[in-house]
C-alpha cells in the first residue's frame, strides 16, 4: 500500500513541474503590459522601469522562470501588483471561502447524489427512478450561472416574506461581524507560520464561528452558503446520482450477489454491504472529476453571488494582468486538483485490492 | 399472433444484418436517444428556419417603432395580454429588442460552437492520440503527458486563460474550448488504437508492406470511430456550456451578437426586476445540451454491443 502511495507520488511531479511550467507561460503570454495595465495613463517609461526592476520584470525569461521555482519552493508566491502584498496573504484571505463553498457543494452533491443513486438502483423503473433519472439529466445540462441566478430569484425575491427566503448574495449579512481566532483567544501574533495557519482558519466563517460559539455567525453563514451551494452542487450531483444507479445496478447483477440473497440476508445488507462498496469505485472517481469542475465552476458561482473567493480574484486577476496572482492561484487550483487525483487513486487501491497488487 | 415464418428457407435466405444496422436500430430503439434527437431536430429545424420563425431582427431596436418600453415582461396575446399590445411572447431585452427573436437566432449560434469546437478538438486529438498509441515509446510518453498537464487544469478555468491570453471574442473562445478538450479524445483514440494495433489483419497490411500511415488511417482509424462519436456527441453538450459561460463572463460572443450566455450576461443584474430576460435564454441553453447528452447517452448504449439486449 504505502509503495503504491509513493509510486503515484513521483509519477505526480512531472505533472507538477509541468503545470508549474504552462502557469509562469501563460502569464508572460498574457497580452499587455502589466505597468501600463496597473497605472493606466500615469506611467510613463521612468515609472515602468522602476516597476519592471522592482517585481523582476526586466529579467530574461528563463532567469524569469528560475526565480520563479526557487520561490515557489520556498513557499513564496511573489507579490501581487494590484494589492501591493504577497499573493500568500491573498491566497489566506480568500481561499478559505472557496473551500467551503466547494466543500459545501460537494456535501450536497454527495448526500443527496447517493441515496438517490442506490434508491433508483434497486427500484429500477419505479417512479422514483424516472424522477431521478429525469432531475440527472435536466441537472447535468444546466448552465451553472443560470441555475444560480434562477435560484437568486426564487429564494431571495419570489419567497420573500416567507420563511423559505435566503440571502442572495454576499458572505454574510452587514453587520455580522466575526473576529479572528486570534483576536477571540488573544493570542499575542502578528505573524508567522501560526499566524498564517490561524487567519487561514478564521477566514473559514464556518469553522472559526463553530469552534468559538459564535452561533449568530454561524447560521448567517450557512444561510448564505446554501444557495451558491445548491447551484455549484447540481451537476456533480446528477452526475454521482447517474453513477451510483448505473454502477449499482451492474454490481447487483453479480453472482455473489445472487449468492447472498440465496444464504438468506436481508435485502438491505445485500444492497449496502455486498452491492454498495463494490459499486462505489466509479463512483468515486465521479466526486474526484466533479472536484475540478467545481474549482472551474466557483468563478461562475462566486462571480453571481458576489462572493470573494479565489475564483472571482482571479478572473479578476487575469483582466488585470495581475501575474503574480494568476499564476499563484492557477498553480494553486492544478496542485489541488492533481492532489484530488491522487488521492482517488489511493482510495482505489483502499477498496480494491487487485488496483494495488495487479 | 403467429410469429412462425411461412417458409423457413425465407429466414435463410435473408441478408444477415450489418453491425451498422443493429447499432441504429438499437438506436432507435432507445429511448433517451429518442427524447435527444427530437430536442436536436427541433433545435436544427429553428437554427436552419430562424429568419422565418424569428418575428423581428435580432438585433432591431424597437424603440420608436413600436409601443414598447424595455425590459418589458413577456406579453402573448393568446394569454390575455391587451391586442392593443404588440406581442413579444419572451418580453424585450435592455435595449428593447424582441428576446424571442434573440434566443431564436441564438440557436445557429450554440449549434455551430458545438460542432466547430469538437470537430476541432477530434481533428487534433485523434491525431495526437493515434500517433501516441501507434508509435508508442517516447513518443507516446511526450504527447500523454502534455495531455496530462492539459487536464491538470478545471476546463473552464483553461479557457478562461487561454481567451485572455488571445483575446476576447467569440473565435477566441471556440478555439480555447477546442484546446481545452483535445485530451479527452487523445485518450480516447490512444486507447482505442493500442487495443487494435495488436490484431492480426494490422499486422497482416504491415507485414505485405503498407506503409504506416496508411495503416493507421485506412485500418486502425475507422475502428476508433465509435467511442470518438459518443465522446464528441457528449462533449458538443459540454463544449456550448463552457462557450456560454465564456460569453457569460463577457470572454466570448460579444454584443450584439444574440448568443445565449451573452445575452444572459448582459441582463444578470436585472434577474429581481427582469427575470424573463435571464430564463429564456438559460431555457435554450439547457435544452440544448439535454439533446446532446440525451442523444450523447443513447449512442452509447446502442454503440456498446456488450450492453445491447
Amino acid at each position: 500500500m504505502f509503495r503504491y502511495i509513493g509510486q503515484r507520488l513521483l509519477a505526480a511531479i512531472p505533472v507538477l513541474i509541468g503545470i508549474l511550467f504552462i502557469t509562469f507561460a501563460m502569464a508572460r503570454l498574457l497580452p499587455g503590459d502589466p505597468c501600463r495595465a496597473m497605472l493606466g495613463e500615469k506611467a510613463t517609461d521612468q515609472i515602468c522601469d522602476a516597476f519592471n526592476e522592482r517585481y523582476g520584470l526586466n529579467e530574461p525569461i528563463p532567469v524569469q522562470f528560475g526565480i520563479y521555482m526557487r520561490d515557489v519552493l520556498h513557499g513564496d508566491l511573489g507579490e501581487s501588483y494590484r494589492y501591493g502584498k504577497p499573493v500568500t496573504d491573498i491566497l489566506i484571505e480568500r481561499l478559505p471561502m472557496t473551500i467551503e463553498l466547494s466543500l459545501a457543494a460537494l456535501a450536497f452533491a454527495v448526500l443527496v447524489g447517493l441515496p438517490l443513486g442506490v434508491i433508483s438502483a434497486v427500484k429500477r423503473n419505479s417512479a422514483v427512478d424516472v424522477g431521478t433519472m429525469l432531475i440527472a439529466n435536466t441537472g447535468v445540462s444546466m448552465p451553472v450561472f443560470w441555475l444560480g441566478l434562477m435560484l437568486a430569484y426564487i429564494f431571495g425575491l419570489l419567497l420573500k416574506d416567507t420563511p423559505f427566503w435566503l440571502p442572495p448574495s454576499g458572505r454574510n449579512s452587514s453587520g455580522m461581524i466575526l473576529p479572528s481566532l486570534i483576536e477571540t483567544w488573544n493570542l499575542n501574533l502578528t505573524s508567522g507560520p501560526a499566524y498564517s495557519v490561524l487567519m487561514f482558519l478564521s477566514n473559514l466563517h464556518l469553522f472559526n464561528s463553530f469552534v468559538t460559539g459564535n452561533w449568530p455567525v454561524f447560521v448567517d453563514t450557512a444561510r448564505h452558503l446554501i444557495l451558491p451551494a445548491v447551484a455549484l452542487g447540481t451537476i456533480p450531483l446528477a452526475l454521482i446520482a447517474r453513477m451510483t444507479r448505473s454502477s449499482l445496478l451492474e454490481v447487483l447483477s453479480q453472482d455473489y450477489i445472487r449468492t447472498a440473497r440465496a444464504k438468506g440476508l436481508r435485502e438491505r445488507v445485500v444492497v449496502l454491504r455486498h452491492g454498495f462498496r463494490n459499486a462505489l469505485i466509479p463512483v468515486i472517481t465521479i466526486i474526484g472529476l466533479s472536484l475540478g469542475a467545481l474549482l472551474g465552476g466557483a468563478v461562475l458561482t462566486e462571480t453571481i453571488f458576489s462572493l470573494s473567493g479565489v475564483g472571482r480574484i482571479l478572473f479578476d486577476a487575469i483582466q488585470a494582468r495581475d501575474y503574480a496572482i494568476v499564476q499563484g492561484i492557477t498553480l494553486i487550483i492544478a496542485a489541488t486538483y492533481v492532489m484530488i487525483n491522487l488521492f482517488v487513486d489511493v482510495t482505489y487501491a483502499f477498496l480494491d485490492p487487485r488496483v494495488r497488487l495487479g | 399472433m403467429n410469429n412462425e415464418p411461412a417458409n423457413p428457407e425465407q429466414v435463410l435466405t435473408r441478408p444477415p444484418r450489418t453491425p451498422t444496422q443493429d447499432a441504429l436500430n438499437s438506436l432507435i430503439r432507445n429511448r433517451s436517444a429518442q427524447v435527444g434527437m427530437v430536442i436536436l431536430a427541433i433545435m436544427i429545424v429553428v437554427a436552419i428556419f430562424a429568419p422565418i420563425i424569428a418575428p423581428y431582427e435580432p438585433n432591431a431596436v424597437l424603440i420608436g417603432k413600436e409601443n414598447v418600453k424595455k425590459r418589458q415582461p413577456p406579453c402573448i396575446h393568446l394569454l390575455g395580454c391587451p391586442v392593443d399590445q404588440p406581442q413579444h411572447i419572451m418580453g424585450t431585452d435592455g435595449n428593447v429588442r424582441d428576446q424571442f427573436s434573440r434566443v431564436v437566432y441564438g440557436s445557429r449560434v450554440s449549434l455551430f460552437v458545438g460542432f466547430s469546437t469538437v470537430g476541432f478538438a477530434i481533428i487534433i486529438g485523434t491525431t495526437l492520440g493515434a500517433i501516441a498509441g501507434y508509435v508508442g515509446g517516447a513518443t507516446d510518453n511526450l504527447i500523454m503527458r502534455l495531455m496530462d498537464v492539459l487536464l491538470a487544469f478545471p476546463a473552464l478555468l483553461l479557457a478562461i486563460a487561454i481567451v485572455t491570453v488571445l483575446g476576447e471574442g467569440l473565435i477566441n473562445a471556440l478555439l480555447a474550448i477546442g484546446i481545452v478538450s483535445i485530451p479527452v479524445y487523445a485518450r480516447v483514440s490512444r486507447a482505442s488504437v493500442l487495443s487494435i494495433k495488436e490484431l492480426e489483419f494490422v499486422t497482416a497490411a504491415r507485414a505485405v508492406g503498407v506503409p504506416d500511415a496508411r495503416i493507421l488511417g485506412k485500418s486502425i482509424l475507422p475502428h476508433v470511430l465509435t467511442p470518438l462519436i459518443v465522446a464528441g456527441t457528449l462533449g458538443i453538450a459540454t463544449a456550448i456550456l463552457d462557450a456560454a459561460a465564456l460569453s457569460f463572463l463577457g470572454l466570448g460572443a460579444q454584443p450584439p451578437m444574440a448568443e445565449w450566455g451573452s445575452m444572459l450576461g448582459a441582463e444578470r443584474n436585472q434577474v429581481f426586476t427582469a427575470p424573463h430576460l435571464v430564463f429564456f435564454p438559460g431555457l435554450a441553453i439547457m435544452l440544448t445540451v439535454l439533446g446532446f447528452n440525451l442523444l450523447g447517452d443513447g449512442l452509447r448504449d446502442a454503440l456498446d454491443p456488450r450492453l445491447r439486449k
